[in-house]
């Protein structure tokens, strides 16, 4: 825990003094399949003109083809919305927008309906996003069709009442009403004065215009900065329509600051903020929304030609090299979009060591190959042997006049690895007795070794070898300092300090007793030696006083080390003594996962022993002997002389006793089935049916029998 | 002593004989039936005897289906019997319904229970 802590204080100490180190990649194919894949649409259309302008545009900026069947579907609700008498302006705008993109077929008529509607609009207008929407659908009508009138009287006056709505600290307000003002409505702001300064009927007053560049000038003042260079705009408030404040915030304001300057000249925003903002929306990498994702298109799109000043990116395609490969450093500079940049030549000016921070000056020109238009550099700089570096490159413009329109960023500092093969020399183990060496043997790493030692608790287990980078240096050990600075990029300490722990730290000594209980060693080095000394007297608690077979491992590895290696080198016959009594007992070894989760011992179930049955002939011989007495019960009432004198012999009453039988017969056979096959609730429904039956006729041939034996009495 | 014991068991024996043959022929029947009743009770408890009770729901089922039906035809006997001054009103042919009936239901039960 404590370390955890001290690791987050140097993190934070250090943070601050490396600043702006990082590497921001322009706009590439992943860009392209994630957009592929948020902006998919539903059932052939987008939910709303808005979404569908938002898709379109980013598939636009990103060169990707739209289906003919979309836009055929989004083209029909553009031609309804832009026909229909009941939309807003609002509606009208984004309908608008999305025309624009897809040039559906409209009618000068409906064009020319719409105009004078959003003219009255303007005239009507009263909070920002009323100015906002039917500024920009007027605008949006201005591009599609030359034949329309759109131009605005009162251009003066409608600049004064946005201005009105403006605030001292650069920021705007949606309304009179609503004091809250937000980042996001100033950029809407500012797209708003400028789409009125393009559709103006007359010259503007120039005052005008240049108290708001003062205004956006203010604006950028309040940009905020993060430690790797990127700038952007933070908006404490939720924007109108509910989404995250950094993004939507910063993307207004570029897109109101671009369409802005396209519109006037002479505006003064400092270039390293153009560039923070670029980097900012480059640095979010591939979003995972369809929104975040057109912003960032957006954005990008519009600084990618805008006429304040371009920014450049310097990527590295790779940040490794290896020695081992002979791997050359690769950089190359393009615009946002990842287009071509203007003729320029990259010169590498500093290398700082890792932990350092002089180093000298190198001026150092790239060689540029216009093919691939990659600046390469052939051969490293005097004194970079394996380790993590800074390097410092500068842009230079072939074109001076190109200065005022690029945005190069001064001194770009990139992190580098270099990696190569690490010798390992001189290895030896030996076992020492007090001072002097009773066994020595010495070792081929990495190659396998196969040692055979035993030692009692009264010796002592050295182990030596020297460690040499590629050039013949000493390696020196990590520097803890600089592996922490890849943490900032790291979601979490923990998966950080994961990460640290595997790649720092290179030389530990591993003994694994029989039994399975480990102990980890760290073997200290000076310069390139390193060396550990095990004595066992003082170790004897520490080992759990068990004597035995320990395996010896040996483990060198390091971040930018390419041959790291994980070396059992045999094992060690230690004899300590026993263990008082009171000692710690070690520690429960872990349960392999496998035989937690294997095939478990097979159970031999006991089942009960079935009951002994008699034979089948015993059985058959009693079935038989059973049906003796019914046999005899029929040969004793033939001789007690039965008869059917009784039974009746008129018609009716015949009947009726016939049918008395049968229903017992039934009733007979039922319980039989009964007994076969079927079950309660069936037997009990046929029972009742066939019970009353029986009932009625049993009581009509009962009372027949009982009417004729009283005649008979009565007789 | 002995000759009159046997003397006096045999004319014990006869005089049963005599009066037996005086009673009405239906009841003779009825007691007919419940001998064949009880004599296949016996068989089914010597049976059991012989290999085991295992299913022993089956042989109580066996067993009782013949002692309640050999009820059942005491009772009717009783009921029907002329010389019962007790059951005088009650017809015979309704007390034989009863007794239907009751062999009915006794019947069910046991099948239920044979398994």
């Amino acid at each position: 825990m404590t370390r955890s802590v001290g690791i987050i204080v140097v993190l934070l100490a250090v943070a601050s003094i490396y600043e702006a180190v990082a590497l921001f990649h322009p706009i590439s194919e992943s860009h392209r399949s994630a957009a592929l894949e948020l902006f998919s649409a539903v059932d052939g259309s987008f939910s709303s003109l808005e979404e569908a302008y938002e898709a379109l545009r980013t598939f636009e900026v990103l060169g990707i083809e739209q289906k003919p069947d979309i836009k055929d579907h989004t083209c029909n609700s553009v031609v309804d919305t832009l026909s229909s008498k009941s939309s807003n302006s609002r509606d009208l705008y984004h309908a608008l927008r999305v025309n624009g993109l897809l040039k559906c077929k409209t009618s000068k008529e409906a064009l020319t309906g719409i105009t004078s509607r959003l003219k009255d609009a303007v005239k009507a207008a009263t909070s920002l996003l009323d100015y906002y929407h039917s500024i920009g659908g007027l605008l949006l009508i201005k591009d599609q069709s030359s034949e329309v009138d759109v131009l605005l009287e009162n251009a003066d006056g409608i600049l004064r009442s946005i201005k009105a709505l403006g605030q001292s600290d650069g920021r705007w307000r949606y309304s009179s009403n609503n004091p809250e003002s937000s980042t996001y409505a100033a950029g809407l702001a500012f797209e708003t004065i400028s789409g009125v300064i393009s559709l103006a009927a007359s010259a503007i007053d120039e005052n005008l215009i240049g108290t708001l560049k003062k205004d956006i000038a203010k604006l950028f003042d309040s940009i905020e900065k993060y430690d790797d260079g990127s700038y952007y705009f933070d908006d404490k408030h939720i924007d109108a329509s509910g989404h995250q404040g950094l993004l939507s915030a910063t993307a207004a304001v570029v897109r109101g600051l671009t369409t802005f300057a396209s519109t006037t000249d002479g505006l003064n925003i400092p270039e390293d903020k153009i560039l923070g903002v670029a980097r900012f929306f480059l640095g979010i990498g591939v979003p995972g929304n369809s929104k975040d994702l057109y912003y960032q298109i957006d954005s990008l799109s519009h600084l990618e030609n805008n006429r304040v000043s371009v920014p450049l990116i310097l990527s590295l395609p790779a940040t490794v090299l290896s020695l081992t490969s002979k791997d050359v450093l690769k950089v190359k500079v393009n615009t946002v979009l990842g287009s071509v940049a203007p003729p320029l030549s990259v010169k590498l000016m500093q290398v700082f060591s890792s932990g350092s921070k002089d180093a000298s000056v190198l001026k150092q020109e790239l060689h540029f190959d216009p093919k691939e238009a990659i600046h390469t550099l052939n051969d490293l700089p005097e004194g970079v042997d394996i380790g993590e570096y800074v390097f410092a490159f500068e842009i230079v413009l072939s074109d001076p006049e190109h200065k005022r329109k690029f945005a190069t960023g001064g001194r770009i500092k990139v992190p580098v690895h270099v990696t190569g093969v690490v010798k390992v020399d001189d290895a030896k183990v030996a076992v020492l007795e007090g001072d002097i060496v009773e066994s020595e043997k010495k070792l081929d790493l990495p190659r396998k070794t196969d040692l055979a030692l035993s030692a009692n608790h009264l010796q002592k287990l050295h182990l030596s070898f020297l460690l040499t980078t590629p050039f013949g240096k000493p390696f020196k050990p990590h520097q803890v300092f600089h592996q922490l600075l890849d943490c900032l990029d790291f979601i979490s300490l923990y998966v950080c300090l994961t990460y640290l722990s595997s790649v720092y730290l290179q030389a530990l000594l591993k003994l694994r007793h029989e039994s399975g209980v480990e102990h980890i060693f760290v073997v200290e080095n000076s310069g390139r030696h390193f060396e550990i000394t095990l004595d066992f007297l003082g170790l004897v608690e520490k080992f759990y006083y068990l004597s035995g077979q320990y395996d010896i491992e040996l483990t060198v590895g390091d971040a930018v080390m390419e041959n790291s290696f994980l070396q059992p080198l045999g094992s060690i016959d230690l004899d300590l003594p026993k263990a008082p009594e009171k000692t710690a007992q070690p520690p429960p070894q872990a349960v392999n996962p496998y035989l937690r989760y294997g095939p478990k011992a097979e159970i031999a179930h006991i089942f009960r022993v079935p009951e002994k049955r008699p034979p089948q002939e015993v059985s058959f011989a009693f079935l038989g002997l059973v049906l003796v007495p019914f046999l005899a019960f029929l040969v004793g009432l033939l001789r007690l002389g039965v008869n059917f004198k009784n039974f009746p012999t008129s018609a009716i009453p015949a009947t009726f006793a016939i049918l008395f039988h049968g229903g017992i017969a039934a009733v007979l056979v039922l319980y039989a089935l009964f007994w076969l096959k079927l079950d309660l609730f069936t037997t009990l429904k046929s029972l009742g049916i066939i019970g009353i039956f029986l009932m009625f006729v049993g009581h009509r041939t009962l009372s027949h029998l009982a009417s004729t034996s009283a005649k008979l009495k009565s007789a | 002593m002995a000759k009159s014991t046997k003397d006096d068991a045999q004319a014990l024996f006869h005089s049963l004989r005599s009066s037996y043959s005086a009673t009405p022929t239906n009841l003779k029947i009825i007691d007919l039936y419940v001998l064949f009743a009880l004599s296949t009770a016996l068989i089914q408890v010597g049976y059991m005897a012989i290999v085991g009770s295992f299913p022993f729901n089956s042989f109580l089922s066996g067993v009782l289906s013949c002692v309640g039906t050999a009820v059942l035809a005491i009772c009717l006997r009783i009921q029907v019997n002329k010389e019962n001054k007790e059951f005088k009103d009650l017809p015979p042919e309704r007390a034989f319904a009863d007794f239907i009936l009751s062999n009915l239901v006794l019947h069910l039960v046991i099948m239920n229970f044979l398994g």
